[in-house]
Parts: C-alpha cells; structure tokens; sequence
C-alpha cells in the first residue's frame, strides 16, 4: 500500500526566473508546498502573481525561455527535475492531468470529441479503439452531458462553453490520474454556469480520490472546497496551511486583506471576486529583495525591506517581519 | 458535408457560365469577325457572304449558346491559323502543360511544406533562415533566367539533362523545378506563419499536455489546421500554372497549351484563344472547388456555415 504521510507531490524552493531585455523577472520565488492523495489545495491570488507558471512548472510545459530551478521536486518517487522529456510525456495526461482556463480553444477544432478523448486514453494505455470510445462515453456521461455516445462525433465548435469544459474535464479524467491541476477552470464561462462546472469538478475529483490543485480567485469555492489553501502575492506563497486554519486565523497581512473583501463562508456568495486592495506590485525585474507587499502593506517597517523570516508553526506559515503577522496591530485575537 | 458541397458546386456553375460568356464574347469585342475572316481585301459583298456563313447575322445569344453547346462537347471550331479542328489543336498540347503543372505544383508542395514547417518548429534557426532565403531568392529570380542558369549548368556544362523538348521524363526535371521553385515561396511562407500562429494556441498546449509526443503534436495536431489556407493557396498556383506556364514552356521548348496561347494571340486565332481561355479557366473553377472541398473535410466549421 501507499505510505498515506508521504506527499504525493512534493515542492521545495521553486524558482521560475525569465530573463527579458531589462533584466532577469524573478516570477516565482522560492515556493515550498506538499499535496497528498486525494486532497485538494486551492492557490489563490492577484493576476500576475505566479499561479499558471507555477502549475506549468509541474508538468514541465513552461515556455523554453523560462528558467526553473528547485532544491526539490518529487512526484510520487519521480523526481520531476531529473526526469526526462519520454518520463515527463508519461506522466502528462496519464497520472497528472491538467485542465486550463480557455474551454473555447483548448479543443483541437479539427477533431471530434471523440478523437480527442479516445485519444488521451490511448496515448498511455494500451486498449482497443471500441474500450476507450466507451470509456469515454462513460466519463462524458459522468461529466453530466446528455446522449453522449452521440457527442462523441462533434466537433467542438458545435457546443458551448460550458460543455466543452465538461468535455475537457472528462478527458482529464480519461486515464484516472492521481493528480489534477486546473486552471481557473471556469473563469472564462458565464457566471450563470460557473459554480456547476466547479462542483462537478469537485465532485469527481473527491469520487474518484484525485488529488488537484485548484487556481481560482473564488474565495467562496476556496472556503468550500480547499483541504489546503497557498496564498500567492508578486511570485510568493506568502501564506500557506490546512484551510481551516488559513480562513480562521489569517496570519499574513496581504491574506486578511483579502479575506476582508469577502464575506465569510456560509454566508459567502459564490462567485465573489477577490476584492482590490489598493496599491500597486513592485517590479520584480532585477534584485528583488524585502517583502514585496510592502508598497502595499499598512504595517509595512524599515525591516520589511530586508529578507523576511519564514513563520508559524508547520504547517501552517506565513512570511513576515511581524512574529504575529501583524494581527494585534488590527486588533485580531492572536 | 453534402449541401455545402452543393452550394459550392452550384456557385462553380455560375461562374464558369460568366467566364464562358466572356470568353465568347472576345470575338466580338475584337473587331467584326465576318471581316477578320474574309480578308483585307475582300468586298463588302465578301464580308456579308462569310457573315451568313458563319451564322454571325444571328442574334449574339443564340450563337453564344450554340458555341457552348458545341463547346461541351468538345468542338471548339476551326483555328484561323492552322485550318484544323482547335481542339486536336490544343489536346497534345494540353497534356504537356497538364504533366508539367501537376509535377510542379507537386515539387512546390513536398519542398516548400517541409521546410515552411522546419522554419516554424525553430524559428530564427539556420533551417529557418536557409528557408527564407530560398522564398527570396525565389520571388526576386525571373523563371527565364532561373531557367537558362539550370540548362547551362545541368544541360550545358555537366550533361546530365536534355535542355529542351518534351519526349522523355527527363525533359521534364528542370522545368518542374523552374516552375515549382515559382510557387514554392508563398506556400512555405503561409505553411511557416500558420504553423507559427498554430503551435501558439490553446489546444497545442492542451495535446502536450495529454502527453502527446513532439511529432504528434506537430503533425496530428498542429499541420493538420495551419495546412488549411495552404490547400486554397496550392489550388490557386494550381489554376496559374496551368494556364501561366507560357515563360517555362518557351524557356525549355516545351511546347504546350501556354506557349499555343501566346503564338494564338500574336496570330489573332480567336478560336484557339476562345477555347484555351476557356479551359484553363475551367481548369480554375475546378481546382478552386476541390480546393473548397478539401478545406470543408479538413476544417469542420467550415462544413456548417
Ligand atoms: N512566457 C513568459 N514570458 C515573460 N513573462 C511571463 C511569461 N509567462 C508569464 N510571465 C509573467 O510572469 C508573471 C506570472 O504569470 P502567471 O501567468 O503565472 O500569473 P497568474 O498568477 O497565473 O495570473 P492570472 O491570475 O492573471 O492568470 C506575470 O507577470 C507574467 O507577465
Ligand atoms: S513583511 Fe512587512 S510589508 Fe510584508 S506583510 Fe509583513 S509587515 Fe507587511
Ligand atoms: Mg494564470
């Protein structure tokens, strides 16, 4: 069996630098989380912040431009750092699926359906054309679409949004991956179908015990849905913990800022945005050193300038020069 | 899949009428054809004769519907020149200008995809940059000069190939690489940008992310829409080719329906010109539906709009 306390991804000290013509972009810095089976971590934060990149460094697909370095990177025993491009291309798609944001072009418009998820399967799992059309019949059945043996013979551009999202969450699933990574993967759709495409999306992902990284800037489907929660600011995990302790006792500045724009679960709206906080992102081309919330943060002192100590008690941390992250200072019970 | 094919078909129709009743139509536009016939120096009397004869007193559309009534079956009337039935005229020559066409469009394709697709999967590369200096070398070489530089070398210098005529194969190595070479750099270019702006989208991340290899990605997913506009592309230098192959076929002395058209015209053989507008335009129409076709069964949105 399965050693249940070892992570099923494990992440230390990620660093994605892109070099530009005005200097290195330091995009993500130093990034350490841990995912086990079948649990969900929900990544949170501002655009720009690093989310996508982070998820594209998992499954290797960065831009060859981008530059990754990591201390540590380990999926399920596979060092992904090492691994080669044959081992990674066995991975993607078999035991790590990946769902992005764009279900309008994220389907080969030249292809059915059915090709497209008969093929999934087939590219990792040696099965008759006959067994992965009803494996796939199965999962668009599954995903909640209707006559689906039908479907299989349309092209994309003959369903909706919300249905070629449908589609392409049942084709994540085609070989039962251990782990999926989606996206904001109901960002681009109507408002109206949104919260159904993300619980289907819960729904099977807790049905079929995968594990996901789920990027969103929903924070009602973060309090209803996260095991774990990662709040991401300027290419940092600011803040990270079990959810419960994250949205209980917010330690980080940023994350409480955050969470005051929004009411709290139970009685948050689905679909509520994350709320503006005033201010403005540093650059972070060139040295980037300090606490980069500190153009922003209201408690904000000299040493925010220098590096910042990681705090907290595992596995709940936060990165501030505050012991208590500031939560006296707002008058927050400690 | 079907009414689309239909409405295309329909639409070819249309315009191959027009085209025909164009191309009848030059008889007139050139001048009183009764007098052309019967001489400088014949009568008016003489002229009238030979307008009955010809049926030129008739009203225009009866003799345009009889011309093309007599045109479908592959009468083209008598050339003015050579006093022969046009279309024994134009047959022999027909498949000399055919063999050459679909051996050069066939030539542009296998070198200029190939590379236009290299030049895609590394950009900025050496192969990209050979590539590009091929399509330049290619737009800025007249065909004649291309041409003479092959004879002297291949013909002249090294005798490895006949330098002219059309009896052989061989004969037809160098102008099918003149001639492809002349189509070459518009389709390497549209394959190399489409490839470009392809391999950016959304679902070529979404097939690498299923864990589809480089080649698969490429060709399954990638070739498979940016070669779409490269089809009407092809089909187009197909229908010039055909009809526009006058400089190769003289270069080589080939002697084909393009080399027949421009001795036609100098010669003022209005039923030869009629009946080669003709066909290389049919030539045209045709090419441009199947390259509709082709497109339809390769890009399903087109099917339904
Ligand atoms: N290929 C690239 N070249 C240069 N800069 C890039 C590239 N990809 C991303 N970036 C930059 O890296 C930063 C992080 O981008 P990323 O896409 O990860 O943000 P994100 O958190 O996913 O934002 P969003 O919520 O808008 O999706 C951004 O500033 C972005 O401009
Ligand atoms: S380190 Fe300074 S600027 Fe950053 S969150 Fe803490 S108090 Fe604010
Ligand atoms: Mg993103």
């Amino acid at each position: 069996m399965n050693d249940m306390t070892k992570p099923l991804l494990s992440v230390r000290g990620l660093t994605l630098d892109i070099p530009m013509s005005n200097g290195t972009l330091h995009a993500v810095r130093a990034l350490d989380f841990d995912l086990h089976r079948g649990e969900t971590l929900c990544i949170v934060g501002e655009s720009g912040s690093g989310k996508s990149l982070t998820s594209l460094a998992v499954i290797g697909l960065l831009e060859k431009n981008i530059r990754r370095n990591a201390t540590q990177m380990n999926f399920d025993g596979t060092d992904l750092l090492t691994a080669s491009k044959k081992q990674m291309r066995a991975l993607r798609g078999n035991r790590i699926a990946m769902i992005f944001q764009e279900p309008m072009t994220s389907l080969n418009p030249a292809y059915t359906i059915g090709d497209q998820l008969i093929e999934a399967l087939r590219l990792h799992k040696n099965v008759s054309r006959e067994k992965a059309r009803n494996r796939a019949i199965e999962l668009l059945e599954k995903v909640g679409i209707t006559a689906a043996a039908s479907r299989l013979g349309q092209y994309p551009h003959q369903l909706s949004g919300g249905l070629r999202q449908r589609v392409v969450i049942a084709m994540a699933l085609m070989c039962e991956p251990e782990l999926i990574i989606a996206d904001e993967p109901t960002t681009a759709l109507d408002v109206t179908i949104q919260a159904q495409i993300l619980s289907l999306l819960v729904d099977l992902t807790r049905e079929m015990d995968v594990a996901m990284i789920l990027i969103t800037h929903d924070l009602g489907v973060v309090a209803r849905v996260a095991d774990k929660v990662g709040v991401m600011y300027a290419g940092e995990l600011v803040e990270s913990g079990p959810a419960a302790d994250v949205f209980g006792k917010p330690l980080h500045p940023y994350t409480r800022g955050l969470l005051r724009c929004i009411p709290q679960p139970g009685k948050t709206e689905r679909g509520a945005a994350l709320g503006t906080i005033p201010g403005i992102v540093p650059s972070l081309i060139g040295d980037v050193k300090g606490c980069a919330f500190r153009t922003r943060c209201p408690h904000a002192v000299e040493a925010c300038r220098d590096a910042i100590p990681e705090r907290g008690e595992p596995p709940h941390k936060f990165l501030c020069v505050h012991p208590d992250g500031a939560r006296a200072a707002e008058g927050e019970p400690a | 899949m079907l009414p689309f094919i239909l409405k295309r078909l329909g639409l070819a129709v249309l315009v191959a009428l027009t085209v025909s009743f164009i191309s009848f139509s030059l008889l007139f536009l050139s001048g009183d054809p009764a007098a052309a016939l019967a001489g400088e120096t014949a009568s008016g009397e003489d002229i009238e004769a030979v307008r009955r004869l010809y049926g030129f007193d008739r009203p225009m559309l009866v003799q345009y519907g009889e011309w093309l009534w007599q045109a479908v079956q592959g009468n083209f009337g008598e050339s003015y020149y050579f006093k022969l039935p046009v279309q024994s005229l134009i047959a022999d020559r027909l498949s000399v200008t055919m063999t050459l066409g679909v051996c050069g469009i066939t030539f542009a394709l296998l070198t200029a995809v190939p590379l236009g697709v290299a030049a895609a999967i590394r950009p900025n590369s050496i192969i990209d940059r050979v590539a590009l200096f091929l399509s330049v070398a290619g737009q800025a070489m007249p065909s004649f000069w291309f041409g003479l530089i092959l004879i002297v070398l291949f013909a002249i210098q090294l005798g490895w190939l006949p330098p002219s005529g059309a009896s052989s194969w061989r004969h037809y190595i160098m102008p099918t690489i003149v001639l492809g070479y002349y189509a070459m750099p518009a389709i390497m270019r549209l394959t190399r940008a489409g490839m470009l702006e392809v391999l950016n989208s959304d679902y070529i991340r979404t097939a690498r992310a299923k864990g589809a290899g480089e080649m698969r990605v490429m060709f399954k997913h990638a070739l498979r829409n940016a070669i779409i506009p490269v089809v009407s592309l092809a089909a187009v230098q197909m229908g010039f080719m055909l009809g526009g192959s006058i400089v190769v076929e003289s270069v080589f002395a080939l002697h084909g329906a393009g080399y027949l058209a421009w001795e036609s015209i100098a010669r003022n053989d209005l039923p030869t010109v009629q009946a080669l507008i003709l066909i290389f335009s049919m030539f045209y129409i045709v090419f441009n539906f199947l390259a509709d076709v082709l497109n339809a069964w390769l890009d399903p949105r087109m099917r339904s709009s």
